[in-house]
């Protein structure tokens, strides 16, 4: 399995990463590598076994509704590390409303 | 029409739990006094911030499926939807892929049954708002976009349907019926305008000959209203039906609503479709009911609408029409049933009672008891004579009798006259036409 | 003898029997950052308040001790990076479960220690703040991806420490600086407050110069939290309660992988194995499965978590955007995206995810006969700096031999069991049990550790 710069190029997009022409070359390259170890897993023989999420077997692990505001922060301790705020909002460059749901 | 409209619906609601759906923020988005005020590491998606399902939203989500006479899946769980905006703090949604909690079932329409493809749980994302401010104090007004997070990770149902709905009509029932059992259950308040229930409608059409789904369809978002929606179906038959007449197809894609010209625009093209790399939440174990559970679930729904109206019709001779008024609203219907059950032992006409109730003959409201609302109605259909001299008096010596229910009268109270009303018939003795009572009540009380 | 290079039991005992002031220790252990540590990189921050706070905590069981912590566990007064430029400045207003836990005990944070970024590594090289030297010989790597905590106990620069292992992080490094490094099972220490990287594996624990030691910390941060859906509800045992006792009749199974660039470290092994038969147990050799393909199940598990875990980086609410991503970040959050894309999902990730199910399968067969499994830790001893930055699978084939415990959750621990001489460098085994059961690790890494000549602290 190879990947080519085209392919790192959309992916980039989908992961939200800004790569440049230069990097997208050397990512390429870097992603045949470590699929060509990947590609090994064909071998190991699990096409029919079961999959596996999650090791602790846990299930049902869920909340009351309750509120426990000792967990909430303040308006002041949510923005504190914001790069803009304004009038106790987040504020990010204009974006379309509603991009899903 | 040569065409016949083919339509699914995918319908959010804010579900009515305390706390938020994975964090136990406070879930009161619309009530909150300033923005983000109600956060965490979790629904901010903070470094380290892990998810913990409410089991209250889930018990929810299983209720409505239960009502809509979905399938359960014992097994369950939830996935991530991964994809960026600013609305969404931590790069992916919670929510559910392949395995949601209901699915296949319906609701039934005076146009026919709709079928429900599943439903499912998930997160809110944050608000997002729109302004022009001056952010660098350079004078000068740049447009932005606000966040509150206050909503993010609020519980969310979707319910999907099957491409079912035949008519722009249908469609508005079929919602309208869903709200209603929604708040039956108090599973959500559906406050539209605010967005607390947002519907989509997905509308193709095809031609009458044909059976299979047509080869495109067009998704409607953001309409905030059953009029809208129902406005929104039409302008679209006949949007896509020019198109198809002039024998091309309308192109897939998004859509929005406006309100003030009527049509639906285009929002972005369906070509760029997004890939959400759906995979299993491995911080949230998950969820296995067995049947027993489901049916205690079950036990707890009650009489829905529908089932509710048809016993009315039964149980007191009463005619379709106000038998589905009275059922519109869970408590209003225990009121309306207290009445009619009163009637019904007392040997009245119960089709008689409601129709003085429901075109206001009889002044009532929800907070009096049911036999008062009765007697009212009777005296009003029996009456004696009385002059005005001696109907005054009472009226003066009641009004001076009770002048604290005359003080919230005159403060705007006008529901307290019913009282009153009654208080002067009570002095009188006389079963009087409540109307000149009434008439006269009024004109002393201003 | 310096204060800041006793174990933590001993600190506590000399505290309680008043031979010694924790001023006396803070003092010393202040001397040995003062003169160390811009040299060798281990803290990125450190706690101002420390020897305050230690005052008040007299009474706790910690007694107020200097604990070194990894610098992705969120901590309120002291910075949070990770690591990574993208958090350079983030102070949470939030702690972890683990440091919540930690302070409630009596223990106090000293610093926080310098890691890969992300934890995405095995030598602190990939740190946005330069790496880590190895005290044992500063010509070679700590290991990582907790090679500050690892360092900061090699180099007596705290009495105790706390990491964090996805595949190897606590592991590798103690291998590498010859300290002790304890991975419980997953799920019994609360993942909430620590910044995510692989979620089905990340596993906080302790970095320690002795078996003891590592469970004085655990008793003090492991157990239930409601804040964390995969930590195990029940109650954690008194793991100090395991310390000291017979190893008589344990049967200990011997993972020998036969290849070539871990046969003297096999050899070795062997050879010191003898202790534990000495002591009563038995000793042999097993075949397990292949650890090659432990390695692309990591691979793509872990990548693929990375992916989303760290979609939530935008530089809206805190931090800074995401092209403030080093190099490594980068190419595990691509890598990751890719294996989930449609069309590969398939064919990569819950490939891997039916592969996991071989590996759980195959030690469900292998605890059926064993107490317990042992192993080098790493190949060979630490790598000389710079040694990882040109290869691409370079943390993923030094941790070959713990992967497959990882990706299954399976508690282990390291204890050093060999020095070179001339390297002044460690040998470490690898003790791994069934999951929840610590209790049979601590027996036998206690008995071994007590037994070897290797622990420097036991043996000074």
């Amino acid at each position: 399995m190879s990947v080519n710069n085209t392919q790192v190029k959309h992916i980039a997009q989908l992961a939200n990463i800004p790569v440049t022409e230069e990097e997208s070359v050397k990512l390429a390259e870097a992603f045949t590598e470590t699929l060509i170890v990947v590609d090994r897993l064909k071998k190991a023989g699990a096409n029919k076994t079961a999959i596996t999420h999650q090791v602790t077997g846990f299930k049902n692990i869920l909340r009351d509704d309750v509120v426990k505001p000792e967990q909430s922060f303040t308006q002041e301790e949510a923005l504190a590390n914001a790069k803009s705020t304004y009038n106790g909002f987040f504020v990010v460059p204009y974006v379309l409303q509603n991009k899903d749901n | 029409m040569p065409y016949k409209l083919v339509c699914g619906l995918e319908i959010h609601a804010e579900v009515k739990t305390n706390s938020k759906m994975f964090c136990s923020c406070k879930n009161d988005p619309f009530g909150a006094e300033k923005p983000n005020i109600y956060t965490c590491p979790v629904c901010l998606g903070m470094p380290g911030g892990l998810p913990v399902a409410n089991r209250k939203a889930i018990e929810l989500t299983i209720k409505l499926g239960l009502a809509l006479n979905c399938q359960i899946n014992l097994f369950s769980k939830f996935d991530r939807k991964n994809y960026f905006y600013p609305d969404l703090a931590k790069g992916y949604q919670i929510s559910q892929f392949d395995i949601p909690f209901c699915h296949d079932g319906y609701i039934d329409t005076s146009e026919g049954r709709v079928g429900i493809h599943r439903i499912h749980l998930e997160e809110d994302t944050a608000k997002l708002s729109h302004q022009e401010i001056d952010l660098d104090g350079d004078g000068e007004l740049e447009k932005v976009t606000l966040v509150d997070f206050n909503r993010s990770s609020v519980p969310l149902i979707e319910i999907v349907t099957e491409p079912d709905i035949k008519s722009a009509t249908q469609a508005k029932e079929y919602g309208q019926k869903l709200r209603q059992i929604m708040r039956y259950l108090d599973i959500a308040d559906c406050d539209m305008e605010k967005g607390g229930m947002r519907l989509e409608a997905n509308i193709s059409l095809r031609k009458e000959s044909r059976t299979e789904l047509p080869d495109y369809k067009v998704e409607c978002k953001n309409i905030n209203s059953f009029k809208f929606l129902e406005a929104a179906i039409k302008f679209e038959i006949d949007r896509q039906t020019e198109i198809l007449q002039n024998g091309s197809t309308p192109i897939q894609e998004t859509r929005g609503y406006n309100p003030s010209t009527g049509k639906t625009f285009s929002q972005r093209s369906k070509e760029d479709a997004a890939d959400y790399r759906y995979f299993p939440d491995p911080d949230l174990p998950p969820i296995e009911f067995t049947q027993a559970e489901i049916d205690t679930i079950k036990n707890k729904i009650g009489e829905l609408p529908d089932a509710k109206s048809v016993r009315f019709t039964k149980e007191y001779n009463l005619n379709e029409k106000s038998a589905k008024d009275l059922t519109i609203n869970r408590t209003e219907s225990v009121f309306f049933e207290e009445v009619l059950s009163l009637a019904k032992n007392e040997s009245l006409e119960c089709q008689k009672v409601i129709n003085s109730l429901l075109n206001k003959k009889i002044e009532f409201s929800f907070e009096e008891k049911a036999a008062d609302v009765l007697a009212r109605f009777k005296t009003a259909t029996t009456s004696d004579t009385v002059d005005t001299k001696e109907l005054q008096i009472t009226i003066d010596k009641v009004l001076s009798a009770n002048q604290d229910a005359v003080d919230k009268y005159k403060a705007g109270k006008t529901a307290v006259a019913g009282f009153l009303i009654g208080q002067v018939m009570k002095e009188l003795g006389k079963k009087v036409d409540i109307a000149i009572v009434r008439e006269q009540l009024v004109a002393s009380l201003s | 003898m310096k204060l800041n290079e006793l174990t933590l039991k001993e600190s506590i005992d000399a505290l309680d029997k008043k031979e010694v002031k924790i001023e006396e220790i803070y003092e010393d252990l202040d001397q040995v950052y003062q003169a160390k540590n811009k040299d060798l990189n281990i803290y990125l921050s450190v706690n101002k308040e420390a020897l305050n706070e230690a005052k008040k905590a007299s009474q706790k069981p910690l007694r107020g001790l200097p604990i070194a912590v990894k610098d992705n566990f969120c901590t309120i007064g002291l910075p949070t990076t990770a690591s990574s430029n993208v958090l350079d400045g983030f102070m949470p207003a939030y702690e972890s479960t683990v440091t919540k836990k930690l302070k409630e005990n009596g223990g106090v944070i000293f610093g926080k220690t310098n890691m890969d970024a992300w934890a995405h590594g095995s030598s602190t090289e990939t740190s946005d703040f330069g790496r880590t030297l190895n005290p044992r010989n500063i010509e070679h790597l700590p290991g990582g991806s907790s090679g500050g905590s690892a360092a900061a106990i090699a180099a007596d620069m705290s009495i105790a420490a706390i990491g964090s292992e996805t595949a190897g992080s606590i592991r590798q490094p103690a291998a590498w600086c010859g300290t002790v490094g304890f991975k419980p099972s997953y799920g019994r220490v609360s993942r909430f407050g620590v910044v995510s990287m692989a979620s089905s594996t990340d596993s906080p624990g302790p970095l320690t110069k002795t078996v003891e030691d590592a469970c004085l910390l655990l008793n003090a941060f492991a157990g239930p939290d409601e804040r964390d859906a995969t930590c195990n509800v029940e109650k954690s045992p008194d793991f100090t309660s395991f310390i000291g006792q017979s190893i008589k009749g344990m049967k200990i199974g011997v993972v020998y992988q036969d290849v070539k660039e871990i046969g003297e470290t096999n050899q070795k092994l062997l050879q010191e194995l003898n202790i534990l038969k000495e002591l009563g147990a038995e000793v042999e050799i097993v075949k397990a499965m292949d650890p090659h393909h432990a390695i692309g199940v990591y691979t793509v598990v872990q990548r693929a978590e990375v992916s989303s875990n760290l979609a939530r980086y935008d530089g809206i609410r805190y931090g800074k955007d995401r092209s403030f991503f080093g190099e490594e970040g980068k190419k595990r959050i691509m890598l990751g995206t890719y294996t989930l894309t449609k069309g590969h999902a398939d064919q990569y990730y819950n490939l891997a995810q039916k592969v996991r199910t071989l590996y759980l399968e195959n030690y469900k067969e292998l605890f059926k006969k064993y107490d317990i499994l042992v192993s080098p830790t790493s190949p060979s001893y630490a790598k000389k700096i710079g040694a990882s930055l040109d290869a691409a699978m370079f943390g993923e084939l030094e941790d070959m031999l713990l992967e497959p415990s990882s990706i299954t959750g399976l508690p282990g621990i390291n204890v050093p069991f060999y020095r070179d001489e001339t390297s002044n460098l460690y040998l470490g085994a690898s003790f791994v049990a069934p999951m929840w059961k610590e209790e049979s690790i601590i027996k036998v890494a206690d008995a071994f550790e007590k037994n070897t000549k290797w622990n420097s602290w036991r043996n000074k």
